[in-house]
């Protein structure tokens, strides 16, 4: 195997604490040295002057859709999706048909992960016995055939006391619970945010107070039980909130966002123009939520509140969006625009760069413990997995789905101008992914 | 020889334009938009008193009424209208099964396209749906009401009757009574009678009011919210009860009709309380003895069923623009 | 564009009078006589017509307007809606001599629509046509009864009548319009 050395690049490496001009050598698939003008004989160079050069991106929340779903999208079309994105390593959600909620349904996942999948993929297993809500997986079986975390994704449990049991289990196995926070009466029948464009549109709202409820719910149930909490896509500014104020009371708790809760509000769901859209590709679960909850989630990254900047890339078929607002399925295919519009929100001053991308490699891997898993995983210190990502934050590019890897062409974000973006993606030590640009 | 070139040119009534392949809400009606729908229904109404209250001017046009949602009221003022342009018209009645498929919705729109609907008039139980139907149709789509959203011809009708009693609507008070967060009238109409002038009172239990649409007054009118019916029909010029829908009860949004009849119905001691004269409305159908009580739905001041009978007038002449407006 | 100016309001107050002479030397006198002005500019003629027989007879004939908007033979292709005015017909027209009234005739396309308007009110005994201007290029077969002037055009000339009523003065011009106007 080549040696491989990446030059010129400014690395950010925040484990480390570097964010520098500065180069890396990978040897056998690892990091091997980071240093100032690094050279080694036979190596093959890549010059990545003028980008910025990262570990890969780890990422908690992915939906790839198989078993069950293959026509929104595969193990094999998904985990291709996820390297363009420049995310090396992800967690796969385990709303798929057979849920993984049982030791056998987890090895069957392994195996075609294995045999398909382009990146690193860790599986997430169910809370509930096919994910219905009323009884309990076999959460260490499970944990044993290899589940990194569990949660019923795309549903809470909202079963109080079922959630309790959960997080006690799962915190005797030191395993974290992502949950998706909501409460399923509250909302009840809403297809987006509660507020201004939902009372325009004549659209049944989701309350913001609905996943305020919930996390306070489970914050408490987490403090009572020890377990550990992770609060999967959170939205909203007091959400957030009560989160911060339960990491200052020591509580094992983490939390993620999504790129799309941190560069759109619930106006995409209205459109631009003078005539309501109601844009499907703008429905997405847990909502997009107002201005104000978008610029407290910026701040959360910007604080480091928030640990973790994950895609929930949820890819759909064509006719699951085309259709009408209320029917469309939610989500929002991320994998191949999360970097633009992070990057984006860099350039515009908005979001700082060291953060995000703590937030996309040591923040995730730490929360899961996922770099007990895989040493190293999430940083670029000697012997770490030579997983990179080398972004261009120069590049001008308009969102296109059509050059999409994922099958899911869902996006609000199609035609939209994004500033910086992936140039790059090494994974093992080897290129992977290279964007047809001209370079030296 | 006399140079004119400063003279008017004779016959230059400034040409009134309409530029919408489809009317969907009124939100995006400018205020000469609502006017030329306004002055195109008085000659409507003029052709409505005639002998023979039909004309043939859309002879050869195809308009649809395609309702996934029932309807007797709004289908047959739709169709009344076309028959009386001379436009040949077919009744869609789709299923109301809420397993409608979007697909199902859009195919159905292509097909009725294919088989030479020129206007598609649309009644869908979703808010959106005609929306997603006029993206996928060169047919103009009207919106007939969708889900809890718009009901933009109920709202120009309404907007049609005030105007013949009252004048203009600069500077009058409408306040409209009910269950506002679920009426698509009650949306239309703010629309409306924002553009021309009016201030709007939304009143109602503060379960069934949409907060954020207090701020939707713009330069010309206000929108107000209240729970308190007495304070809001202090002088108003137009009082409209909106239908309240039973199941409303079951939700909890409102403990019980009793309650509701009691604190919210319009009566003749709170129409006292409005300016003498103010007019009564109701876009139908109406609950006697619930949101309205009979006397005052059939008093002096209710002009109920003039608004069914201009809503013929107002649907013959948005289908008269839009036809018109469509074809080369 | 340049204008020649044919009538003015002396002469276009003159021939007005004529013709309503004719009219009711035409119809023996007013009995059954409903004059109907084409809107816009064929309505304020149709007044000044009533107002000249009630000061010659003494008698009030019924004048009406009637708008043609919705009986043109090219509404389906101009691709912009012609703005509706209501009509008025003051009278039962049924059995009566109704006399439209036109500012200028020229294709007849216009007292075409008028007369199917016309119909939709009623069963009038005869109509008869009046106008102030008969420009010629007819395309349908109909004839004036009561012309104020004829004035032989080019196609690509066009002819404006001015009125109080609607444009501040009585006025009736020729335009040479360009040619590719035409």
């Amino acid at each position: 195997m080549t040696d491989l050395l990446i030059v010129g690049g400014r690395l950010i490496d925040p484990a480390n604490g570097l964010d520098a001009q500065l180069d890396v050598l990978l040897r056998d698939g690892r990091v091997s040295a980071v240093g100032k003008s690094l050279s080694a004989s036979d190596s093959v160079r890549y010059d990545a002057t003028g980008c910025i050069v990262t570990p890969g991106f780890v990422d908690l929340h992915a939906h790839l859709r198989e078993p069950g779903f293959e026509q929104k999208g595969t193990i094999a079309t998904e985990t291709l999706a996820a390297l363009r994105g420049g995310f090396t390593t992800i967690c796969a959600m385990p709303n798929t048909v057979p849920a993984p909620d049982s030791a056998p349904v987890v090895a069957a996942l392994l195996e075609r992960i294995a045999r398909d999948a382009r990146v690193r993929v860790f599986a997430i297993g169910a809370v509930t016995r096919g994910r219905d809500g009323k009884a309990l997986a076999s959460l260490s079986e499970a944990a044993e055939a290899g589940c990194v975390a569990f949660s019923d994704d795309g549903s809470p449990v909202a079963d109080g006391q079922l959630m309790r049991n959960a997080l006690a289990l799962l915190g005797a196995l030191g395993l974290p619970l992502s949950e998706h926070s909501d409460d399923p009466v509250l909302n009840a029948g809403g297809v987006m945010n509660e507020g201004r464009v939902s009372e325009r549109l004549g659209l049944p709202g989701q309350p913001a107070a609905a996943e305020v409820a919930a996390i306070a719910r489970n914050l408490a149930l987490a403090e009572a039980t020890g377990g550990r909490l992770h609060v999967a896509h959170i939205t909203t500014a007091r959400g957030l909130e009560l989160v911060a104020e339960a990491k200052a009371r020591g509580l094992h708790v983490t939390c993620e966002v999504t790129p799309s809760h941190l560069f759109l509000t619930e106006d995409a769901v209205f459109g631009s123009g003078p005539e309501a859209a109601y844009d499907t590709n703008a429905k997405i679960n847990p909502p997009l939520r107002t201005e104000a909850d978008r610029l407290a989630l910026i701040r959360g990254i910007n604080d480091g509140i928030i640990d973790a900047i994950a895609t929930d890339h949820a890819p759909h078929a064509r006719e699951d969006k085309l259709c009408e607002f209320d029917h469309a399925a939610p989500g929002i295919a991320c994998f191949e625009t999360a970097a633009g519009t992070l990057l984006t929100q860099v350039a515009r001053g908005e979001l700082d760069l060291g953060r995000v991308v703590a937030a996309l490699t040591v923040g995730p891997a730490r929360a899961w413990k996922l770099d007990a898993r895989v040493a190293g995983l999430g940083t670029l210190s000697p012997g770490a997995p030579g997983d990179i990502v080398i972004l261009d934050p120069a590049r001008r590019w308009t969102v296109d789905t059509a050059t999409f890897a994922t099958k899911g062409k869902n996006t609000p974000l199609q035609g939209s101008e994004l500033l910086g973006g992936v140039r790059a993606v090494i994974t093992g030590g080897v290129l992977r992914h290279e964007l047809e640009v001209a370079h030296g | 020889m006399l140079d004119v070139q400063e003279r008017p040119a004779a016959g230059a009534v400034e040409a009134p334009a309409w530029h919408r392949k489809d009317l969907l809400d009124t939100d995006v009606l400018s205020r000469a938009e609502v006017e030329l729908v306004m002055e195109t229904a008085d000659a409507m109404l003029e052709v409505r008193s005639r002998p023979v209250g039909k004309v043939a001017t859309l002879r050869g046009a195809t308009v649809v009424t395609l309702f996934y949602e029932q309807s007797t009221r709004t289908r047959a003022s739709f169709e009344v209208a076309a028959k009386a342009m001379g436009a040949d018209v077919v009744n869609l009645t789709a299923s109301g099964s809420s397993v409608e498929k979007g697909e199902s919705l859009i195919d159905t729109v292509r097909t009725l396209e294919a088989i030479g609907a020129d206007l598609l008039v649309m009644r869908h139980g979703k808010s959106g749906a005609p929306y997603l139907a006029a993206r996928h149709t060169k047919a103009g789509v009207i919106n007939g009401g969708d889900g809890t959203h718009a009901h933009p011809t109920q709202a120009l009708l309404d907007l049609y009757t005030m105007r013949r009693h009252l004048g203009g609507l600069e500077g009058k008070r409408v306040v409209i009574v009910g269950d506002v967060l679920h009426s698509r009238v009650a949306r239309s109409n703010i629309w409306t009678l924002l553009t021309a002038g009016a201030d709007v009172t939304l009143c109602g239990p503060a379960t069934l009011l949409p907060r954020t649409l207090a701020s939707a007054g713009g330069e010309h009118g206000r929108v107000t919210l209240t729970a308190n019916l007495d304070e809001a029909m202090a002088d108003a010029d137009v009082v409209m009860a909106l239908r309240i829908q039973k199941e409303r009860q079951a939700t909890g949004l409102i403990p019980s009709l009793r309650e509701y009849i009691n604190v919210y119905q319009v009566n003749a001691a709170r129409a006292a309380k409005a300016k003498p004269g103010a007019l009564i409305m109701h876009p139908g159908p109406m609950n006697e003895g619930i949101e309205i009580a009979p006397d005052i739905a059939h008093g002096v001041d209710s002009v109920i069923e003039e608004q069914v009978a201009n809503g013929v007038a107002v649907r013959m002449a948005v289908l008269y623009l839009m036809a018109t407006a469509r074809t080369k | 564009m340049t204008g020649e100016l044919l009538l003015g309001p002396g002469e276009v107050a003159r021939t007005m009078r004529r013709l309503a002479h004719e009219i009711v030397e035409n119809n023996h006198g007013t009995d059954g006589l409903i004059i109907v002005g084409l809107l816009t500019r064929g309505h304020p003629l149709a007044l000044r017509l009533g107002r000249l027989i009630n000061e010659f007879e003494g008698v009030e004939v019924p004048v009406g307007s009637l708008d043609i908007g919705l009986y043109r033979d090219d509404v389906a292709r101009r691709g912009q809606p012609t703005p509706l005015r209501p009509s008025s017909i003051p009278a039962n027209i049924d059995g009566a001599t109704v006399v439209l009234v036109d500012d200028v005739l020229f294709t007849g396309r216009s007292i075409r629509a008028a007369l199917d308007a016309l119909l939709d009110f009623g069963r009038p005994a005869r109509v008869r046509l009046a106008t102030l201007i008969d420009r010629g290029h007819r395309e349908l077969p109909i004839r004036p009864d009561f012309v104020g002037k004829n004035i032989p055009t080019a196609l690509i000339q066009e002819v404006q009548v001015l009125l109080k009523e609607t444009d501040g003065e009585d006025a009736v011009y020729v335009l040479n319009t360009e040619a590719s106007h035409a």
